[in-house]
């Protein structure tokens, strides 16, 4: 696996950022993990608590449904790991199916999530004219500040494919949403040290990436401060 | 809504490109991900990769160079071509594919369309349909480079791929290919309004007019979700930058150009 030189895209550091790639076989990690291999980190496949030594943030991705990619958390015991690195308030992003995972339940399952945001996930409406799944570029409504969508932030279009949105219990929590059907729902989320994009970053061309960097850059101005 | 889609379409056989591109300042003319890359950084929303040879010998090739273009390119691919088995779309989707099209494959198998929507999701499962116009008024679907009229009617195949599974249809008119005489807006709208999945236009285009009419959802537009570009663009007549800025011009929902690009 390949690392980049740091370019000087993310705030000046002596090395790069370790990102852990949490690998449960859900979906393709080879493109997020490219994304972030471009911006300067270094990226490593978690796959249990040894592997996140050394990480300064972890990254949830995942594709497919809720139910097999809890099932498969929990087999491969990374459940517990997820949850302890999130209590000591350590940075998670989680991509897609990634965010999801992080609320209590879903509309597309019977599994609990790992509960560490509250909140349901709910399938999108059906409704005529809007196809599920939303699949394709659309624009970010920004909602409150963070990191991954300071205020000020130009329009951001990002790329989407999805059938359920998650609706966090306290809607402050919520950075971006995206219209779908005439009505906003959960695009993006921070809350504390976890952050979460129902869109795909990695696909979404140099918006996503812009996206990335400046939570790669948060990560370092964390780790600097004291 | 999400914004309706300019998708520039590669031929590839073996790897490289078949058809030259006109790129200023290219070092390599005929190497797809180079082109994948500028395509994307001139604000294609997607990229389509047809495996024209699609030989038996060139499949590795073709993972390879899907593997490619995955590590460079920061928007979603389709690759098409020659794909007949699941095992066909397993590899290329592990190897970074977003999704993958199936054609002949899908005419001679049908049950493809829903295995391959069952095991990775319908998102990922595109149905190529070249059509020609029947004397009727309808259309028919040919395979195998249209040199084969495989009987079906291509509406009532859009139909049926999409109950299995398909979620995109990418239609390609043969009566139109080549001419840049205009999609095929009749074609194109009777499909659109038949299934419930976004279509994207292809075969015909000659000019940003011809795209606005196929992109357009009124009464006498094709309805489509995206139009698919080939010679138009290879050979430098049009730019996705002077398309996107025109479209937009127009009041037709499509993602702007990125200012810090």
């Amino acid at each position: 696996m390949g690392t980049l030189p740091a370019t000087g895209l993310t705030m000046a550091s002596p090395t790069p950022l370790r990102i852990g790639l949490i690998d449960y076989g859900m979906g393709n990690l080879h493109s997020v993990q490219r994304a972030f291999e471009r911006l300067g980190a270094e990226v490593v496949a978690v796959h249990g608590a040894a592997d996140t030594a050394d990480c300064r943030a972890l990254v949830l991705p995942g594709v497919g449904a809720f139910d097999p990619a809890m099932e498969r958390l929990h087999r491969s015991g990374l459940v517990p790991v997820i949850a302890d690195w999130c209590a000591a308030g350590q940075p998670l992003l989680g991509i897609c199916l990634g965010l999801q995972l992080l609320f209590e339940a879903s509309d597309e399952g019977q599994a609990a999530g790992l509960g560490l945001l509250q909140g349901r996930v709910r399938a999108l409406p059906r409704s005529p004219g809007h196809p599920v799944p939303h699949m394709g570029w659309a624009p970010l409504l920004p909602a409150e500040p963070s990191p991954l969508l300071p205020g000020g932030t130009p329009a951001s279009w990002v790329y989407f494919v999805h059938s359920y949105a998650a609706e966090p219990s306290d809607p402050a929590c919520t950075t971006a949403r995206v219209d779908f059907a005439g009505s906003p729902v959960t695009a993006a989320v921070w809350q504390g040290s976890i952050a979460a994009c129902q869109f795909h970053p990695e696909k979404s061309s140099g918006t996503g990436e812009a996206m990335l960097r400046r939570w790669l850059d948060w990560l370092a101005a964390e780790r600097l401060s004291p | 809504m999400v914004a309706k889609r300019i998708i520039p379409c590669l031929d590839v056989a073996d790897g490289r490109v078949v058809k030259g591109v006109k790129f200023v300042g290219l070092r390599d003319a005929g190497d797809p991900v180079e082109l994948a890359c500028r395509y994307s950084a001139s604000g294609a929303d997607e990229l389509v990769f047809l495996d024209i040879a699609a030989s038996h010998q060139g499949r590795a090739t073709l993972v390879e160079l899907v593997r490619r273009t995955a590590e460079a390119v920061t928007i979603p691919f389709t690759v098409g071509g020659g794909i007949s088995s699941v095992e066909g779309i397993t590899a290329l989707l592990r190897a970074g594919a977003d999704k993958v099209s199936l054609n002949s494959s899908a005419v001679r198998d049908p049950q493809l369309v829903a295995r391959g929507a069952e095991r990775f999701g319908c998102q990922c499962i595109v149905v190529a349909i070249d059509a020609r116009a029947r004397a009727d008024g309808g259309w028919d679907v040919f395979v195998k480079g249209g040199r084969e009229n495989t009987g079906l009617d291509a509406v009532a195949w859009a139909r049926q791929v999409v109950g299995l599974g398909a979620g995109e249809i990418l239609l390609t008119s043969m009566d139109g290919d080549g001419t840049q005489a205009g999609y095929h807006l009749a074609l194109t709208r009777a499909v659109a309004e038949a299934v419930d999945v976004p279509v994207i236009a292809s075969g015909g285009a000659g000019c940003i007019d011809h795209i606005a009419q196929a992109l357009d959802d009124g009464p006498l537009g094709g309805k489509a979700a995206a139009a698919l570009l080939a010679s138009l663009l290879h050979d430098g007549v049009l730019t996705v930058e002077q398309i996107k800025a025109d479209l937009l011009g127009r009041g037709l929902n499509v993602r702007p150009l990125e200012a810090f690009a």
